[in-house]
């Protein structure tokens, strides 16, 4: 496992997206050789102590993205994108579904084949049905290359909250009463109106993938990142389960580390020149 | 809508801010069989691309103009040149796509009977295209007018409604294709009229007889402070109706913003009372597009000297020469408003006025794609760069760059 340490947010939305271009040119995609892409929504969180947006640092990663694909950058014609999650029972195009997140944020911008994209379906009739062909479908496109994430404050990868199996797969999940309060302002702070289940990629899924980048930035998400790197594998923090995945890299912002020890830090600043040269590509 | 791209095919229109919802919004525009439609569907439902895509470099995309007054213009009046109708109106409706105007009310003022026996029956609602601006019904303007307040009528043609709806057919011969009714609230039998018809201007009334109106179902006010009783404190006349606690929907105005018609004040003062109801008509006349000299309005000689123009030898205003987008600049100007609130009133309010506000008067979803590409760097100009209607690009501006379009002029 890589640890990537960064200035700010602004820096980590900039390092992920170069990667992913470095990564989508040198697999070299085609017609016959698609680059198979996971993708988390990172809806805006919400800084509790000063009552105020943050944006999230995947949303910076896409801008950045979009902007690299204006400049003629980047292409996503030969690119497939699985997203990580989605609501259960709200309308495709209600303004917080991930539908509308990832089309305003992302799709609308860039070249991709719309057929090419690929995003759970939460008002399918049979649920289990849809979880089930999308597994399917991952596995129909050769499986994931690059799947990047971003996690909660509680250490949740996609929706799998903390006591999630670590082996889960594609499935409908509940989410816990915490995630339904942060979520309320989305949704008139009426509680009831959340939606109370999800559909999300499993832990297992997202292990699947040759290689997992997660984006973890603020003070508000230090504790999850010292409990993903510096305890054990653990379900009350499913993101710790990528301890044990060949490739991961995580990307994380000064304030993400506050919790860290000393060691770790400075373990990883001082391979920094090294890492720095994973997303070295000509822009 | 223009019928003969019904192909399905999707023209996406990038690079550009657009004006929707009262915003400018950096957004992408999606055109299909002449209708503007919502992108997110499509990707995710239907599952395609764009199939030509417009870079419209950096311009601001406008509904396109509605002008609901307008009595001819390059040369052309509808109301004299009744043995030439269709030739009048080929060249205005083509003329005025460069000011931006994709939809239009052609105007006829006071006439003789046979006039209209003549002309109405040739000018028929018709869609835009090349040929130019949409037709969207005739204005008809007088003869049920004020003696007193005749302003460019001519007086011996201007009459009263003796037989109620009876005179009104019988004067005109037919209404099926006609849009808006100019008449004076205060005539007798004029209620009874409204109820059957459905606006009001050219009057004498007070306000007790504009409200009447309304309540009969009149929704407009021809060219606010012209040809009506000026606003006086205890009888406010038909500017009162601006305020008025006694009608039952809001009441359209139209003003003529030429910097002539209306003093910049006196709009103003329309404007902040009731900047929803504020509609910008031309009301051009017969010089419009062309220069100085005489010029045939109605029955009557016009002279142009500038800016302005006159019946020939007196002082009256009759009719005037500016085109839309001058009249949105003017507009702005004057009520110190931002382009977002001038081109509403050139394009929603319209719309609304008429009834047709799902189809035209904004770039939502669902309407027709007739707009227009601003000059985006200088949005307070209003300087069109192209015309569209219905998704076809019908009028470039010669020193405007060529934008990509496999079917743009």
């Amino acid at each position: 496992m890589k640890l990537v340490i960064l200035d700010d947010s602004d820096k980590v939305s900039e390092w992920s997206a170069r990667y992913i271009i470095k990564r989508i040119r040198d697999f070299e995609p085609g017609p016959e050789k698609y680059f198979v892409l996971g993708l988390p929504t990172g809806m805006e969180c919400y800084d509790k102590l000063y009552h105020r947006p943050i944006g999230s640092t995947p949303l910076g990663t896409y801008k950045k993205l979009v902007q690299y694909h204006k400049a003629g950058k980047i292409s996503f014609k030969y690119v497939k994108t699985f997203n990580m999650d989605e609501y259960v029972g709200i309308p495709r195009d209600h303004e917080q579904s991930y539908h509308t997140f990832m089309w305003q944020n992302f799709f609308k911008f860039i070249d991709i084949d719309p057929a090419n994209v690929n995003i759970l379906d939460g008002n399918a009739p049979d649920l289990e049905k849809e979880c089930a062909s999308y597994e399917e479908k991952i596995k129909i496109a050769g499986g994931i290359e690059l799947f990047m994430g971003g996690i909660g404050p509680d250490g949740h990868i996609a929706f799998n909250e903390p006591g999630s199996s670590l082996v889960s797969r594609t499935r409908v999940k509940t989410l816990n009463q915490e995630t339904i309060l942060a979520n309320a302002r989305f949704f008139g702070n009426d509680n009831n109106k959340v939606p109370k289940q999800s559909l999300t990629v499993g832990v297992g899924t997202v292990m699947d993938a040759n290689e997992v980048m997660i984006l973890i930035t603020g003070a508000h998400k230090a504790y999850a990142l010292h409990m993903a790197i510096e305890e054990g594998v653990n379900h009350m923090w499913t993101v710790s389960a990528f301890q044990q995945h060949p490739k991961t890299i995580m990307l994380c912002d000064e304030d993400a580390t506050l919790e860290l020890r000393v060691k770790t830090v400075k373990y990883f600043k001082s391979l920094h020149a090294i890492h720095s040269t994973f997303m070295e590509t000509a822009l | 809508m223009n019928k003969n791209i019904l192909n399905n095919e999707i023209t996406k229109f990038e690079n550009c801010r657009i004006i929707r919802n009262g915003n400018i919004v950096k957004d992408d525009l999606w055109v299909r069989n002449g209708v503007i439609i919502n992108p997110e569907p499509v990707f995710y439902e239907e599952r395609v691309s764009a199939d030509v895509v417009v870079d419209c470099q950096e311009s601001l995309i406008a509904p396109g103009f509605i002008d609901v007054q307008i009595n001819g213009g390059f040369g052309y009046d509808f109301s004299s040149d009744n043995h030439i109708i269709v030739e009048a109106l080929n060249a205005v409706r083509k003329g005025i796509l460069r000011s931006g105007v994709t939809s239009f009310c052609p105007t006829i003022v006071t006439s003789p009977k046979e006039v209209y026996y003549e002309v109405i029956p040739q000018i028929k609602r018709d869609q835009g295209g090349a040929s130019g601006a949409e037709i969207l019904g005739i204005h008809l303007e007088g003869p049920f007018i004020s003696p007193n307040k005749k302003g460019a009528h001519p007086v011996d043609f201007i009459k009263g409604l003796e037989n109620g709806i009876e005179t009104v057919l019988d004067t005109y011969g037919s209404l099926t294709d006609v849009a808006i009714l100019t008449l004076a609230p205060e005539l007798p039998k004029a209620g009874e009229v409204i109820r059957k018809l459905v606006e009001h201007g050219h009057s004498n009334g007070n306000l007790l007889h504009g409200e009447k109106a309304v309540s009969n179902g009149a929704s407009f006010i021809t060219h606010l402070f012209n040809a009506m009783l000026p606003f006086h404190h205890r009888d406010p006349g038909l500017v009162g109706l601006l305020t008025s606690q006694y009608i039952p929907q809001p009441i359209y105005y139209g003003i003529i913003a030429d910097g002539i018609h209306t003093h910049p004040a006196a709009l103003r003062i329309a404007h902040r009372t009731l900047s929803k109801g504020l509609v910008l008509v031309t009301d051009a006349m017969a010089a419009l597009g062309l220069g100085d000299g005489l010029h045939q309005i109605g029955q009557l000689v016009v002279e142009v000297k500038g800016r302005e123009a006159f019946l020939k030898g007196t002082d009256t205003l009759a009719g005037s020469i500016a085109p839309m987008n001058e009249c949105i600049r003017r507009f702005m100007k004057a009520a110190e408003v931002g382009i977002v609130e001038g081109v509403e009133a050139a394009s929603l309010h319209p719309a609304r006025l008429l009834g047709i506000a799902d189809k035209k008067g904004s770039l939502n979803f669902g309407a027709d794609a007739d707009f227009v590409l601003l000059n985006g760097s200088i949005p307070e100009e209003v300087e069109v760069l192209h015309t569209f209607i219905g998704g076809r690009c019908v009028y470039s501006d010669p020193s405007a760059k060529s934008i990509v379009c496999q079917f743009c002029c």
